[in-house]
């Protein structure tokens, strides 16, 4: 196949919108090929997009469906000739979710958020998802062995720990949600800090952080820790992710502080809130090893679903809205409320200032990657929003007028010149993605990559329409979406990566003392991943 | 002989994963930690199983499978009803049926949960893992269920007697059974709560009030001293849940029973942890309701007439359909509704032509056009069950069986309807 023509935008390949021809053979992408040509003149070539953050699969996920059939019933989706039947809106189906991303031109997906022990519902759903390449993350900042071995000071045992548990349940990277906290809200509790003890563990979220963050860089983990900070939307509470990236940074670590704006809040309580977007982007621009996601909010329905139990129950008190808690032994918990963002709303329009700040705040686009943490701030089908306010201040001036004007005195958002670049579009919703992930193939289009590839017939007037409908998009070679429509169902692989280490000999009496499944019937078998690829180590 | 160890059972929704089954020549002889009921259905596995018929005649299941596929192409407004008995590729299949077909799909939560998800669609619950009651719970309320002769092995491997993380066994937990009559559920706990059948709602009620701090007098039955001591006794403890069965979702006020105890227990959060569970039958009810869910967005009685889900209970709700002689075709799997649904949609079913997909003879088999019988998921195929918790278990194969698994069934009939 031979895209002809089109203007290629390739970060990593150091292409910056040039005239070019591709070739694709064998599902990669090649020096010369033939066969097929797509006439690509007058459109922009990307990467496939790559979204390292997103609840798109598993119990957390299945459980915000569940509760909402009102949110279905607005945004029912009839099958095609080619495609199967779902629906929407907030929390969409599976085949639904793999449709609307390849139709956004994304390609590979991150389940951000796997308890390991209901990792094979995980995996279930995943391989319910057509269309695009997906991973998981495994949770563990809340794990009973984790935090036992580290109060031990038992270094081996933890690694060795980490990487049974990162083979057992087929994941991709280690994920902390409130470290310590989770464990704390199975008595009703959480932390205040950074310093505050776990319940029976003696071990603080601080401790948790710096052990996992170093055993992540011994196993050589392709991703860096993936953490969801503690005291998430909280007022006040900015200091909490200074502190845990120059926790990790201090040794040298890497840390990816996931969705970062509902952790960048400053003010004392929701009336006095304010905007700290400024603080937090300083932490990640001066700190070598730190990049972060958005998690921008988009105005209108979401439902929020994170494994931060005390969190979740803090918005139901916050909302009344209905609540679902949902812990699981050893390991974690988990909250789904549905949540409104509205324009006029203070708090919401302040929140909606801090993911375009810290955005066009840290210099280095390769430390952002653009997430609405769907569906907690929003659909990730209205990413294409986020870039129109990314790359016109215009637009942004416009929404800042007609939300709540707190937005304007509270944050430095209208005081921002900035207007991202297509290139650097294409560095923050490919490139950065794919190369933070370690994957090799993805985020890129030269010689060897995976021929994932998205055209856009770009207007200048309709940002966010150009994205929304990919003109073509090419998977593994094929094309699947042609104007915006899903033409051919095709089933992607699922990454995950496979360390050396098992589980420490102590721990199997343990586990069949307080677990309520046998050992052996706990780790994922391979049926489950009938597409998978292992990604080195190291 | 073969022993196999760790053998999930596929029987109820407790999905016990320490079963050891022996098997000699093919054939299972004895099984251990089984409950009666467990062991049973492990040792006559082989008996009673279908023959594969069409209008009761027996035919090849090549033959019968062609007949389901004309029954389902011609049929106007189909039903495909049952799943809670198989596991979940075989439902994902249902599903793909379903779609493909226009049909109603339903599954058997809408005779026995169906109220608990009515209720949590309005108000959420708060749940967890039974291993978190295992090791924090200090305080168990049974309601409306009897696990003793029910759930057997709930008692000693979740609940009451287990040895967990902070709960060392019977001694450290307080254990309340609330039902309308003693059961042997009542002899094993410390505290039995008479409720007047068909007030539930009431109790639940006057136990809310009470939590919030009002003076309660008589409810249901039950005499004021008893249920304020109840309430502060489920303030006071550190981990607290309750378990609940049909007695709750099926007696007079249904959803209303469910949601007033989720009320309770989300405003007993403002005390302390206190958690709910519904009590699941079938071993993969759950899973039933998962699979639907992912794939449209909506746990049980939904339609594809339109070319997408749309959810309805009380209109495409199996026995409603049934009832009011809607549906012109059916096809049941895993299942057995002519031995639990009204006369009303017994008759109807038997009008109608009904296919049948189940391992065994059952009264359903009896009165249906075709009939194909498939492997015991659990026993004789692979595949994955969700736990009453939501904990998914990999099914094992013990034996090897001359039946197709209900999945492979399906998809030759999908094949044959134009998939």
């Amino acid at each position: 196949m031979i895209i002809k023509n089109g203007t290629v935008y390739d970060p990593l390949n150091g292409i910056k919108g040039e005239r070019m021809d591709l070739f694709i053979e064998g599902g990669r992408m090649v020096e010369e090929a033939k066969g097929e040509v797509i006439d690509a003149s007058g459109l922009i070539v990307f990467p496939g997009g790559v979204d390292l953050h997103s609840h798109i699969a598993g119990s957390k996920v299945n459980l915000g469906r569940l509760m909402r059939p009102e949110d279905h019933r607005r945004d029912p989706v009839p099958r095609t000739e080619v495609t199967r039947s779902g629906t929407g809106y907030t929390v969409p189906t599976t085949y639904v979710t793999g449709y609307r991303y390849a139709v956004l031109g994304y390609t590979t997906v991150m389940e951000a958020a796997m308890p390991p022990l209901t990792a094979r519902h995980v995996h279930e759903e995943l391989d319910d998802i057509p269309m695009v390449d997906k991973g998981a993350f495994t949770m563990m900042g809340n794990n009973h062995f984790v935090m036992k071995y580290l109060k031990e000071g038992n270094w081996e045992k933890l690694r060795n720990f980490v990487a049974w548990l990162l083979k057992a349940t087929k994941g991709y990277a280690i994920k902390l949600v409130n470290p310590g906290g989770v464990e704390n809200w199975k008595w009703g509790k959480n932390v205040e800090g950074l310093d505050d003890q776990v319940e029976n563990y003696g071990v603080t979220p601080r401790e948790i952080i710096r052990g996992l963050a170093r055993v992540n860089e011994e196993l050589g983990l392709p991703h860096p820790i993936h953490v969801h900070c503690n005291k998430l939307g909280t007022p006040g509470k900015f200091g909490i992710v200074v502190d845990t990236v120059e926790t990790v940074v201090a040794e040298r670590g890497r840390i990816h502080i996931t969705h970062i704006q509902f952790n960048s809040y400053g003010g004392e309580d929701w009336a006095t809130l304010s905007s700290a977007a400024p603080e937090v982007a300083k932490a990640i621009n001066r700190s070598e090893g730190a990049t972060c996601d958005l998690g921008q909010v988009i105005f209108g329905e979401a439902t929020t679903m994170t494994g931060d139990g005390p969190w979740q129950h803090q918005l139901f008190r916050l909302t009344g809205n209905k609540w679902y808690n949902s812990d699981v032994e050893m390991e974690v918990g988990a909250g789904i409320v549905p949540y409104t963002f509205k324009p006029k709303s203070l708090v919401n329009a302040v929140q909606w200032t801090i993911g375009l700040e810290v955005a066009l705040l840290v210099e280095d686009p390769w430390k952002v990657v653009l997430t609405t943490d769907h569906p907690n701030a929003g659909p990730f089908y209205r990413y294409p929003k986020v870039i129109e306010w990314l790359m016109s201040r215009k637009a942004r001036e416009k929404t800042l007028s007609e939300v709540h004007r707190a937005a304007s005195s509270r944050s430095t958002l209208p005081s921002l010149d900035r207007e991202y670049s297509l290139y650097e579009i294409a560095v923050i919703t490919r490139a950065a993605p794919a190369r933070l992930l370690g994957l090799r193939r993805k985020g890129h289009l030269g010689v060897g990559a995976d021929a994932d590839v998205a055209l856009y017939e770009f207007r200048e007037d309709d940002i966010e329409g150009s994205f929304s409908r990919a003109k073509y998009v090419i998977k593994d070679g094929e094309i699947v979406v042609k104007d915006g429509r899903v033409v051919k169902e095709h089933w992607g692989k699922t990454f995950w990566v496979s360390p050396p280490g098992e589980l420490p000999e102590d721990a199997r009496e343990e586990f069949e003392r307080y677990y309520t499944v046998s050992l052996e019937n706990y780790p994922v078998e391979p049926e489950y991943l009938p597409r998978s690829e292992v990604i080195p180590c190291g | 002989m073969v022993l196999r160890r760790g053998v999930v059972c596929p029987f109820c929704g407790c999905l016990c994963d320490d079963l050891e089954v022996e098997v000699e020549d093919g054939r299972i002889v004895s099984t251990k930690n089984a409950c009666p009921v467990s062991r049973s259905k492990f040792l006559s596995h082989a008996e009673d199983r279908a023959r594969p018929m069409v209008g009761g005649r027996e035919v090849s299941v090549e033959e019968a499978i062609e007949e389901a596929a004309r029954i389902l192409r011609e049929a106007d407004f189909p039903l495909i009803y049952g799943l809670s008995s198989t596991e979940s590729d075989a439902q994902r299949m249902a599903v793909r049926l379903a779609e493909l077909t226009g049909a109603s799909l339903d599954n058997t939560s809408s005779t026995c949960h169906g109220p608990t998800v009515l209720a949590a669609q309005e108000c959420g619950a708060v749940k967890c893992t039974l291993g978190e009651v295992k090791n924090r719970a200090d305080l168990i309320v049974f309601w409306g269920c009897n696990p003793a002769e029910a759930h057997i092995r709930h008692p000693i491997r979740y609940s009451i007697t287990p040895a967990g993380m902070y709960r060392q066994g019977k001694k450290e937990r307080f254990v309340v059974h609330v039902d309308v009559r003693e059961t042997r559920t009542s002899k094993m706990v410390n505290q039995f709560v008479k409720v007047q059948m068909g007030r539930d709602y009431e109790l639940l009620s006057a136990l809310r009030a009470a939590v919030r701090g009002y003076e309660v007098k008589e409810a249901a039955g039950v005499p004021g001293e008893v249920i304020k001591g109840l309430a502060e006794r489920m303030k006071g403890c550190r981990f607290g849940i309750i378990f609940f069965g049909m007695g709750l979702t099926m007696s007079r006020g249904k959803n209303l029973n469910i949601d007033a105890a989720l009320r309770l227990v989300r405003d007993l959060n403002e005390h302390t942890k206190f958690l709910i569970m519904p009590m699941r039958g079938h071993f993969n009810v759950s899973g039933a309701n998962e699979v639907l869910t992912w794939l449209t967005g909506y746990p049980f009685a939904l339609n594809f007439s339109r070319g997408y889900p749309v959810y309805n209970p009380g209109e495409f709700s199996a026995v409603d359909l049934l009832s009011r002689e809607e549906c012109d075709a059916a096809l049941i799997l895993a299942s057995d509704p002519a031995a639990h649904f009204p006369a009303a949609a017994v008759r109807h079913l038997a009008s109608i032509p009904t296919v049948v997909i189940d391992p065994k003879v059952s009264l359903t088999s009896k009165l249906a056009r075709v009939v194909i019988p498939s492997a015991i998921a659990g026993i004789e195929c692979e595949g994955t069950a969700y736990r009453m918790d939501g904990v998914p278990l990999r099914l094992k194969r013990i034996v090897d069986s001359p039946y197709l698994p209900d999945r492979e069934i399906l998809e030759r009939i999908i094949e044959r309807v134009g998939g």
